[in-house]
Parts: C-alpha cells; sequence; structure tokens
C-alpha cells in the first residue's frame, strides 16, 4: 500500500528557554553534561540522521534518557525541534502551520502509547472510534471500522466495557485498535509493549507482525529492549545521550556493534534468532549437498531443521532456488554460541 | 511605654496619614461611587432585570404549585438523579416534616432562591475556571480575586450592591453569587488541570482541536472535580442566604433573622432545620449523581 518514508535530518532538541542559542556549540562538539553545567539546559536529541522506509518497522532503540520517546514525538510533532527537518512525502513536518498538521496528525499518522492513554469514561468501542469521531467521520460508518478492528486484535465481545475493567494486554490491544481504525500511512508505537509482561509482550509482537505483513505501514516502533527491536525491526537505530550510536538492521548490528556500548547490549541477544544462515555460510564447493534451506532462514531454525532431518549439512538457495552456499551444523554451532566481542570484529 | 522614650517618636507611634487626608480620600471615593450609582443605577437595574424575573417566575411557581405536585416531583428528581432509594425516603420525609411545622411556602422561596444562585454560579463559574485551566496568566490573575471574595466579610460588598440595587431579591442573589461562585470556578479549573497529560497527549496525536480536547477529554475527566464543585457552590449558597435575608431576600433565612432579633429559640431551630434538611438532600443527591456519572472507573480489572 504506502511506500512513504520518514526521513529525520539533522535534528536537535535542546530543551530550556533558549534552546535555539545553543544549537551552534553543541555543533561544535559540546556534550550533554557539559551543556546542563555551564548553560543549565538538557540536550534531547543531537544531529539525528534516520531514514525510516516505508512500509518498514523501524525500530528506535535506547535507555531511558537516550531521547527515544523525545525523537518520536518529533515525527507528529507532538514535540517541536529546536533544528533540522522531518520530511515525509517530501514535506517538512516542522513547518507545518497549525492546520496543516492537525490534519496531518488526524489522516497520516496514528500512535500507540506505553501507558495506554485510553479515555477512562469511553467504552472500548468509543475508543477506538476516537480518531474517525475528531475527523467528522459519520457514527455508523465509523463503528464498522471500529468494529472490524477490535475483531482483529482479538477483543471480539469486549466492545462496550470500559478500560478499567481490562488487563493492562487487553488494554494496550485497545490502543492498537485505535490507532489502526484512524487508517494512516504511519503508526507511532512508542514503547507501547513496555508496559506488559514478557508473554504478553510476545503475544502482542506476533499481532503486529502479521498485521504488518498485509498493512504495509511505516512503523516506527520504541522500545528499551533489544530482544524486542530485534524481533520487530527491518531497521534499527540506537540511540544514546541524544545521539544514534549505529543504525543498520538486526544482523548488523549483532555481528558488528558499533562500539563497547552496544557490544555490551547485544552480549546478551540470541543470535541464533538474529543471524541469517547466509551471513556465515561458506562458498559452494562441488555439489550442493544435504538438504536446502532458504536464503533468510535465521541459525536457530537452520538447526532445528536440519537436527529434524538427522544430516550434518545442508546448501542455501536463493530466493530462484539456486544454490548459493553451503553449511554444516558445527558452523551453525559455533555461529550461535561465539560471543563476538568488540576486538574480534576489528580483528576480522 | 518606657522604651518610648529611647525612640525617635516616627518608630514608636505609627505614622498614619493624617485625619483630614483620608477623611477627603474617604468622600471622594464615596461620592465618586455615589455618582456613578446615580448615573448607571438604572441601566444596571435594567441588564439585571431578567434574574428578577426568572426569580419571581421560579418562586412563583414553587410556592404556587399544589405542594403534593412539588414534592412529588422533587422526589422524582431526586430518584432520577440518585438511583438511591434511601436518598429518596429520606427526601421525601424531611419535606413532610417541613411541611407539618408550617414551613412549606418559606422553604420553596429559599429553593427557588438556591435553585437560581445554583445555576447562576455554575454558568458563571464554569467558563471562567476553563479560562483559568487554559492559561496561567489567567489564573494569576483571577486567584487573588477569588481569594478576596471568599474571605471578605459577607457585610461589606453586601454595602455596594445595595447602594446600586437597593433592597430585594436581586441584591441578595448577587450577594450570595458572589460568595458562592469561587468554589465552582477554584474546582473547574483544577479538574482541568488534573487532567492525565498522557491522554491529553493522546487526544492531540489523533489531531483533536481545542474544542474537542475540551468537549472530549478535559471536562469529562475533570467532571468528578466540577461535580464536588457544584456541591460546595450548593451548601454555600444556601449558608448565604440567611445573611442574604438582611437585605430583603425572604423564606426560611428571614425566619432566622427574626428569630436572632426576638430571642425566638424553637422557631430559630426548627429554621434552621429546615434549611439544613434542604443542604443533606441537595448534597447527597448531588453525589450519589456525581458517583453514578464516574461508575466507568469503579470497575477495575483483577
Amino acid at each position: 500500500m504506502a511506500s512513504h518514508a520518514i526521513e529525520v535530518k539533522n535534528l536537535y532538541k535542546i530543551f530550556g528557554p533558549r534552546g535555539e542559542d545553543f544549537v551552534d556549540v553543541v555543533k561544535k562538539g559540546m556534550g550533554k553534561a557539559e551543556l546542563n553545567e555551564k548553560h543549565g539546559h538538557v540536550l534531547g536529541l543531537q544531529d539525528i540522521n534516520i531514514l525510516m522506509p516505508g512500509g518498514c518497522i523501524t525500530v528506535v532503540m535506547g535507555l531511558s534518557g537516550s531521547g527515544k520517546s523525545t525523537l518520536i514525538r518529533h515525527i507528529n510533532r507532538l514535540i517541536d525541534p529546536t533544528a533540522g527537518e522531518v520530511l515525509y512525502d517530501g514535506t517538512d513536518v516542522c513547518k507545518m502551520n497549525e492546520n496543516d498538521l492537525r490534519q496531518f496528525r488526524r489522516h497520516k499518522t496514528a500512535m500507540v502509547f506505553q501507558k495506554f492513554a485510553l479515555l477512562p469514561h469511553r467504552t472500548v468501542l468509543e475508543n477506538t472510534i476516537y480518531g474517525l469521531e475528531i475527523q467528522g467521520i459519520e457514527r455508523r460508518e465509523s463503528e464498522k471500522r471500529a468494529r472490524g478492528w477490535i475483531e482483529r486484535v482479538g477483543l471480539k465481545g469486549f466492545e462496550n466495557h470500559y478500560p478499567n475493567q481490562l488487563s493492562g494486554g487487553m488494554q494496550q490491544r485497545v490502543g492498537l485498535a485505535r490507532a489502526l481504525t484512524n487508517d494512516a500511512d504511519i503508526l507511532l508505537m512508542d514503547e507501547a509493549y513496555s508496559a506488559l509482561d514478557p508473554l504478553i509482550r510476545v503475544d502482542m509482537q506476533t499481532v503486529l507482525l502479521d498485521l504488518q505483513k498485509e498493512l504495509k505501514k511505516t512503523v516506527v516502533f520504541i522500545t528499551h529492549d533489544l530482544d524486542e527491536a530485534l524481533r520487530l525491526g527491518d531497521k534499527i537505530a540506537i540511540l544514546r545521550d541524544g545521539r544514534v550510536v549505529q543504525q543498520g538492521t538486526g544482523q548488523q548490528i549483532v555481528l558488528s556493534p558499533a562500539d563497547d556500548y552496544i557490544t555490551a547490549f547485544v552480549k546478551e541477544v540470541n543470535r541464533g534468532r538474529v543471524v541469517h544462515v547466509e551471513t556465515v555460510m561458506r562458498p559452494l564447493s562441488g555439489n550442493p549437498e544435504g538438504m536446502s534451506l532458504p536464503a533468510g532462514t535465521v541459525l536457530e531454525a537452520a538447526a532445528r531443521m536440519m537436527t529434524g532431518a538427522h544430516v550434518a549439512t545442508a546448501h542455501i538457495v536463493d530466493e530462484n532456488g539456486r544454490p548459493i552456499g553451503a553449511i554444516d551444523l558445527q558452523t551453525i554451532i559455533a555461529a550461535m554460541v561465539t560471543p563476538t566481542s568488540h576486538a574480534d570484529r576489528q580483528a576480522a | 511605654m518606657a522604651i518610648c522614650s529611647f525612640l525617635p517618636e516616627l518608630l514608636c507611634k505609627f505614622p498614619a496619614i493624617d485625619d483630614g487626608t483620608i477623611r477627603m480620600a474617604r468622600k471622594s471615593v464615596d461620592d465618586g461611587f455615589k455618582g456613578f450609582v446615580r448615573s448607571y443605577g438604572d441601566a444596571i437595574d435594567a441588564v439585571v432585570q431578567p434574574l428578577q424575573w426568572f426569580l419571581n417566575y421560579l418562586e412563583r411557581a414553587f410556592v404556587s404549585s399544589p405542594w403534593i405536585l412539588v414534592l412529588i416531583i422533587m422526589v422524582a428528581i431526586v430518584y432520577i438523579g440518585s438511583r438511591h432509594v434511601k436518598i429518596t425516603i429520606g427526601t421525601a420525609l424531611s419535606m413532610v416534616a417541613i411541611g407539618l411545622v408550617g414551613l412549606w411556602n418559606d422553604t420553596m422561596i429559599t429553593l427557588a432562591m438556591v435553585t437560581v444562585c445554583t445555576l447562576i454560579s455554575i454558568v458563571v463559574g464554569i467558563p471562567i475556571g476553563i479560562l483559568m485551566a487554559r492559561s496561567g496568566r489567567v489564573q494569576a490573575f483571577v486567584n487573588p480575586i477569588l481569594d478576596v471574595m471568599q474571605t471578605m466579610p459577607s457585610f461589606v460588598y453586601l454595602i455596594p450592591v445595595v447602594m446600586i440595587f437597593g433592597i430585594g431579591k436581586v441584591p441578595g442573589l448577587i450577594a450570595v453569587v458572589i460568595y458562592a461562585v469561587p468554589p465552582m470556578i477554584r474546582l473547574t479549573n483544577l479538574g482541568i488541570r488534573l487532567v492525565d497529560k498522557e491522554v491529553l497527549e493522546a487526544a492531540d496525536a489523533f489531531g483533536s482541536s481545542a474544542w474537542q480536547k475540551l468537549k472530549n477529554v478535559q471536562m469529562p475527566l475533570a467532571l468528578p472535580t466540577i461535580m464536588a464543585g457544584i456541591n460546595q457552590t450548593i451548601m454555600m449558597s444556601l449558608a448565604m442566604v440567611v445573611v442574604a435575608s438582611m437585605i430583603g431576600v425572604g423564606g426560611l433565612g428571614k425566619n432566622v433573622l427574626q428569630a436572632i432579633a426576638n430571642q425566638f429559640f424553637t422557631v430559630g431551630f426548627l429554621n434552621g432545620f429546615a434549611l439544613v434538611g434542604i443542604a443533606i438532600i441537595f448534597d447527597r443527591t448531588s453525589q450519589a449523581f456525581g458517583r453514578r456519572l464516574q461508575k466507568h472507573s469503579e470497575v477495575i480489572h483483577g
């Protein structure tokens, strides 16, 4: 459907009454701590450049205070930037006037919040139609659409419940249904699953991935959980102290972390679910042996298939079925368990 | 005063502005105000004339309708508002008791007065409260005025009210509203300011206009606090009708005033208890109504 990318360019956010005055000092290299100490201003974001491809899930990851929630709020301008651009379809969101911005928020974006932010005095159905009601769409039509999405997120039968009557996971399903009912190209998810228990979180991730397969929206997902980032993200950007430390696919980040900070992060990651077979395969020598694995299979899945089929070697085929390389169980296991350190990566 | 012999006179006896100057200033302010009343009094009277009509109309409706009709309507309103059998029965019993001791008509006059005062306070108070919540500057400006309205002894502002409007129901009404409107304004402001920031952000993120945000999010979420404000306003109007009787408001307040002047112990307490009865009816009904509006927040999951 939509192939609308969001491009964040040279974005700076400095919190404080005279933020603009300090953009230049920050550009010249003044850090967060120094700015706070000398001028009493808080550096929220500095020099953010991220291309969020249309129809993909871009995950922005960082710990608390890294500026990730500030960043996502620039996309629908709940926060005004100090300097820089947020481009969507060639328009700079930061330059829109009040009315254009309201139209942009109504029709192009939808947002899911960490603490759900549902209206407590409205039922699930009334919460879900909120976006359409604001747009002035007729009640019957909006209810029809809302009911469809309520059913899709698995809340059929709860239409007339109040948010207080639902568990956290169910409330966030309402949040998701409310955002989807808006039928906007951009879906902004601000730590949407961080308040949920681990099992429900995985469950909700599956819901999102399934929906995304058919909806192909431009999703921006904020999280502090690397596992969640790797599971969801077509592209991941890691933020620290308001700066992007690394961006790329999950595999790139796990296999070649940019610095010690990210290395420390990825150490605990289950690499078997991130690394693809073609990344560790060796070139084909002679005829393809064993079973065939499609390119893009993750190591864990490959190992499961190979042990299930009682074979120790396999060959990898591309989407046209042509063999492109070979792999054996030992390589897979080695790649799954070897902890990459920063030093290893540089040696390689 | 031995200490004074060591101190210069200036530090010992407060250097007041001399009497002549004060008298002059007082006189010019008084004359100015009297002049203002003379030239604009009629215009102001004309402006508040609708209030007089409304008040008279309501009072007549209350007093001249058959008591049984008024009682039935009242009990019905209480039941519809509170959905509470005990409160409804209590209302019926206390109204019957008031009637039995011969205070029915006076109670009706007071009821009409309190109803009008409460309505005016709501109509005036909620918009001001909303404005205050929207702007820190308005809040900084209005708050001290509310402080003055609440702490100034009511007898003091009866003076200008009587000078402008003379003696009667409307000046009484204005005095009561001045006394009763501050909690309405304050609690509307507070209620809106306490609305969860996250929910407001969500409303913004979906592109709500300022009016949509007020209508869909801020007012509904502030409603419990606003209901508390209405409740306070009713209670304060009831307390004030006694004072207002000094400037010609009839009803239970007037009886209390006469009882004070003549040391009629029983009459005083009977009328006092009638006021208490109405107060409790209003209080319980409005609170039960407020709770019913909040039914969505009662059932908490797990």
